[in-house]
């Protein structure tokens, strides 16, 4: 491909800008989690070995664990069947389908969270782990579907035309042909899924009973009576994960929701 | 006639029921719920008594609260605008990149976007707060300040935001300018077209649906955003969403939530067609 | 036999994709459908393979209706245009997908494998992923995945068009002798009139959702039926002017042509189209109308028609030289002449005369919307 004309210098002065104004805070944040301070500055691993040794926040991360995994996997069996029924059936509802997981979308995250709250209690539902990872599905739903959809619509029509006309049923067709195909796609889906719930805070804060509480909230609450190098031992760990999952899901293909790449 | 091969593939449509069932039950009874509630009022202990009433809806007509609304739709509308103003250039340069060091950039910029919230937030408060780089910076320079007040103020809401939803408006417009047609670029050049008059008489109208789409992105979760003004804000500066907040987990009065959000969400919905008026409206003027 | 009885085909708000089109295709023929894009073809085609449901009409494989049959269940196999290898399968588990969803048993599933790969010269890459094939190798394939089912019918859906000018001609003569090798019906779409002209037995003419003419290569090339057939096949000169009678018309600078099908309505406008390879050309001297010469025949009879115009463009192709001679405003004739019969030496800007035998002019109204 051609070379694009180049922008000017100060738009890339300003997207270093924003990149350095994004960054700042967290790298401090890193280097406020090794260091200690005696009479000088010093190097320690010792916040995050309080870290480990907190029982409690162990028990966070677990929790946080179970939501992402449950949610996400439920998530991407819902979410990536709907994308094939939407896409290669005719799916009498495809509708009311799109303009829901449009409202999901767009729907303030505190409305969302507070109307799932509402919701519960009128059913009488107690808040628990459950409930978390009700919400968690119901706002990645629509995630997983855009995901497995880009790489549907972009799938060539004609293989499955080639595979009816070989003989293959509808659902040969799904097993031997759309699945293999889209798997990478719905791996996209479900790590997305995970990222999206391993980092909620607003819907978990809303949604959870005692006890139920996931690492997001425990750092909240633990922010609101101060900071202490222990916590960005915790954020920082918290980071390292994203990010690991980011890269995974850049391997999947998943970033591409966010543009070509 | 009907004929039983009419749709090939109809059978796999039962595998659209199970996220259809699931948005109904999730998604749409939750917020009628929302639309029910706000016509309730409040229990005697915090709870919902079933009889219909106004009364919400007048209360939220209070100057009180209709001044923290006002509040919330001028936060929202200078960062959306603030993003718009630092996204273009952004996007820009990240679209006339190569495709390698794009990557890179998107990528760049997506961590942070996934990055928890308050992860975010912390590193922020790390940064201003005690024994914080800002805070040593400050005194090595022998400027005086108030320790507290740099931890909690209004330009530290803004910076939360812009740079929370930055991404919402790069992404979009980086998208655009990705299937944006350079050549015309080149030809404004040609023509000797000075970069800023490319960017507000080229770039600027080819790609200003992406535009008002990401604003309205940026616009609406501004509009209920709690945590940043909850942790960076302070008490001083309430909003619209540490009020429903409020109603909702301390002072347990549901109903005035529900209408709360309800008032919310109708701001939402008539924003981006206000925006589409102005906005669409303008530039169509100039570029037709 | 297959049997094309009235179908036609509509889609959503456009109407008439196919407007009731009847049509027999004999067993072993290689049979063409050609037309420009649009003009319904591929949806003919796939009606026939079943992706697509009729409008109206009826479908019969030796008086056997088909067109209620699922695509799975007709004796029917397609190539596709863009091959549509699935791209996660090896080429023998591409080739052997029909006979597992058949259930053939294993040992002759292989066989009747290897078989169709060496019929295309590709058993040696069994093994490959169809990415790393070139577009010759997929194209041949796809063709094997097809013929491997022993179908009654071969639907081959424009299968040369992605492949480049060598390999494309180089597939041509594969596919011509494969079929008759096979014995197996073809049906074959494609919108290049010359590669349906060289492989086909017959050709249906589709334009605008009609079928225009059904005729052999010959017929088809010789008598065209047509304005829109004279106009696509063949590429044919042509010159405008008004219908005198029902089978002449005139220029507007008064000279009148004649045609040999006394099929035009008069008074209104037609085109007539000549052979560019049967047009002769002779040089204009001034004061007389003096044949150069040059040793071209003329037929001096009554019937020849005669045209003043001018040399606009001349362009050597090896085989012959094409000229363009300038009749009248937006009046543009063709002319193929060969090499040795150039030495006269005409060069453009120059006024001849162009003869040409009403048996090689075709003459027929403007379609509507056309004039």
């Amino acid at each position: 491909m051609k070379a694009r004309p180049r922008a000017p210098f100060w738009a890339f002065g300003i997207l270093f800008g924003v990149l350095f104004v994004l960054y700042l805070p967290v790298i401090v944040m890193v280097v406020s989690s090794v260091l200690t301070r005696t009479d000088h500055w010093v190097l320690t691993l010792q916040w995050y070995r309080l870290v480990v040794h907190d029982r409690e926040l162990i028990d966070a991360l677990i929790r946080s664990l179970e939501v992402g995994f449950a949610s996400s996997f439920i998530s991407t069996l819902v979410g990536g069947f709907a994308a094939i029924a939407l896409v290669k059936s005719k799916f009498r509802f495809v509708k009311p389908v799109e303009a829901l997981s449009f409202l999901s979308l767009v729907v303030p995250e505190l409305v969302f969270a507070l109307s799932l709250l509402s919701w519960f209690f009128v059913l009488r539902v107690q808040l628990s782990l459950i409930t978390v990872i009700l919400a968690h599905i119901t706002f990645s739903l629509c995630f997983v579907l855009m995901t497995v959809n880009g790489r549907l619509a972009a799938l060539d029509m004609t293989i499955e035309d080639a595979a009816r006309d070989l003989g293959a049923t509808e659902w040969r067709i799904l097993r031997t042909v759309t699945l293999p195909l889209i798997m990478t796609s719905m791996l996209a889906g479900f790590l997305l899924a995970f990222l999206l719930s391993f980092d909620d805070f607003l819907i978990t804060f809303f949604t959870c009973g005692v006890g139920s509480d996931t690492l997001p909230i425990r750092l909240y609450a633990a922010m609101k009576s101060g900071l202490t190098p222990q916590l960005s031992a915790l954020a920082t760990l918290m980071l390292a994960f994203t990010v690991a999952l980011i890269f995974l899901l850049k391997r999947a293909r998943g970033l591409k929701i966010f543009g070509q790449m | 006639m009907t004929r039983s091969n009419e749709e090939p593939s109809g059978e796999l449509s039962i595998l659209g029921y199970p996220i259809l069932a699931w948005l109904i039950f999730f998604v749409a009874a939750p917020l009628i719920l929302v639309v029910i509630l706000s016509f309730l009022s409040r229990g005697e202990y915090g709870g919902i008594e079933w009889h219909l009433t106004f009364d919400n809806y007048r209360r939220v007509f209070q100057p009180i609260y209709l001044n923290i609304f006002g509040r919330s739709l001028e936060l929202s509308t200078v960062t959306a605008l603030l993003c718009l103003l630092i996204a273009y250039p952004v996007a820009w340069a990240m679209a006339s990149a190569n495709p390698k060091v794009r990557t890179f950039y998107v990528i760049a910029l997506a961590i942070p976007f996934m990055t928890n919230l308050i992860i975010r937030v912390y590193a922020i408060k790390i940064f201003v707060g005690m024994d914080g780089p800002l805070q040593w910076f400050l005194h090595f320079l022998h400027i005086p300040f108030d320790p507290y007040a740099l931890t909690q103020n209004t330009v530290l809401v803004f910076y939360g935001m812009v740079t929370s939803y930055l991404p919402f408006m790069v992404f979009p417009l980086y998208a655009a300018l990705e299937k944006f047609d350079f050549l015309l670029v080149e030809a404004a050049q040609d023509l000797g077209a000075s970069n800023f008059k490319i960017l507000f008489g080229v770039i600027v109208p080819n790609t200003r649906v992406a535009a008002l789409n990401s604003f309205t992105l940026v616009f609406i979760p501004c509009l209920g955003e709690f945590v940043i003004p909850d942790l960076l804000g302070g008490a001083k500066s309430m909003l619209a969403g540490n009020l429903i907040t409020e109603q909702f987990l301390k002072v347990r009065d549901w109903p005035f939530g529900a209408a709360l959000s309800v008032i919310l969400i109708i701001l939402l919905l008539g924003a981006p067609l206000v925006l589409r008026k102005i906005f669409l409206g303008s530039i169509h003027g100039v570029a037709a | 036999m297959l049997r094309v009885v009235n179908i036609s085909k509509n889609f959503g708000n456009q109407t008439n994709a196919l407007k009731s089109v009847s049509l027999n295709v004999n067993s072993g023929e290689f049979f063409s459908l050609l037309g420009p894009s649009g003009c319904g073809k591929t949806t003919l085609l796939r009606i026939i393979a079943g992706f697509e449901t009729a409008s109206t009409g009826e479908l019969y494989w030796n008086d056997q209706r088909v067109d209620v049959i699922r695509p799975q269940s007709r004796p029917f196999n397609m190539v596709f245009q863009r091959y549509a290898l699935f791209p996660h399968l090896t080429v023998f588990e591409n080739v052997a997908f029909g006979l597992r969803v058949k259930r053939v048993d294993t040992r002759s599933m292989k066989d009747r494998v290897e078989n169709a790969l060496n019929l295309v010269g590709l058993w040696s890459q069994r093994d490959r992923l169809p990415e790393t094939l070139s577009g010759g190798q997929a194209q041949r394939i796809a063709l094997a995945r097809a013929i491997v089912n022993e179908p009654k019918i071969l639907l081959l859906d424009e299968p040369l068009s992605a492949l480049d000018q060598k390999m494309r001609e180089y597939m041509q003569t594969e596919l011509r002798e494969l079929q008759q090798r096979l014995g197996i019906t073809f049906i074959f779409v494609t919108h290049d009139q010359e590669e349906a002209l060289a492989l086909s037995d017959r050709i249906g003419v589709m334009n605008d959702g009609n079928l225009e003419q059904v005729a052999t290569p010959e017929e088809l090339y010789e008598r065209p039926n047509t304005h829109f057939v004279a106009h696509f096949v063949g590429s044919m000169g042509s010159i405008r002017g008004s219908a005198v009678d029902h089978q002449s018309l005139q220029l507007p600078n008064g000279q009148v042509i004649r045609g040999n099908l006394g099929r035009v309505e008069p008074g209104l406008t037609a085109e007539a189209f000549i052979r560019p390879e049967k047009v002769r050309l002779s040089k204009i001297v001034v004061g007389a109308t003096k044949l150069s010469g040059d040793g071209l025949r003329f037929d001096r009879g009554e019937g020849v028609n005669k045209v003043r115009g001018k040399v606009l463009n001349m362009a050597f192709k090896g085989l012959h030289y094409e000229l363009h001679l300038g009749i009248g405003p937006d009046q543009r004739l063709r002319a193929l002449v060969p090499p040795e019969k150039m030495k006269f030496g005409i060069s453009i800007g120059e006024s001849v005369t162009a003869q040409f035998s009403p048996t090689d002019t075709f003459i027929f109204n403007c379609p509507s919307g056309m004039a």
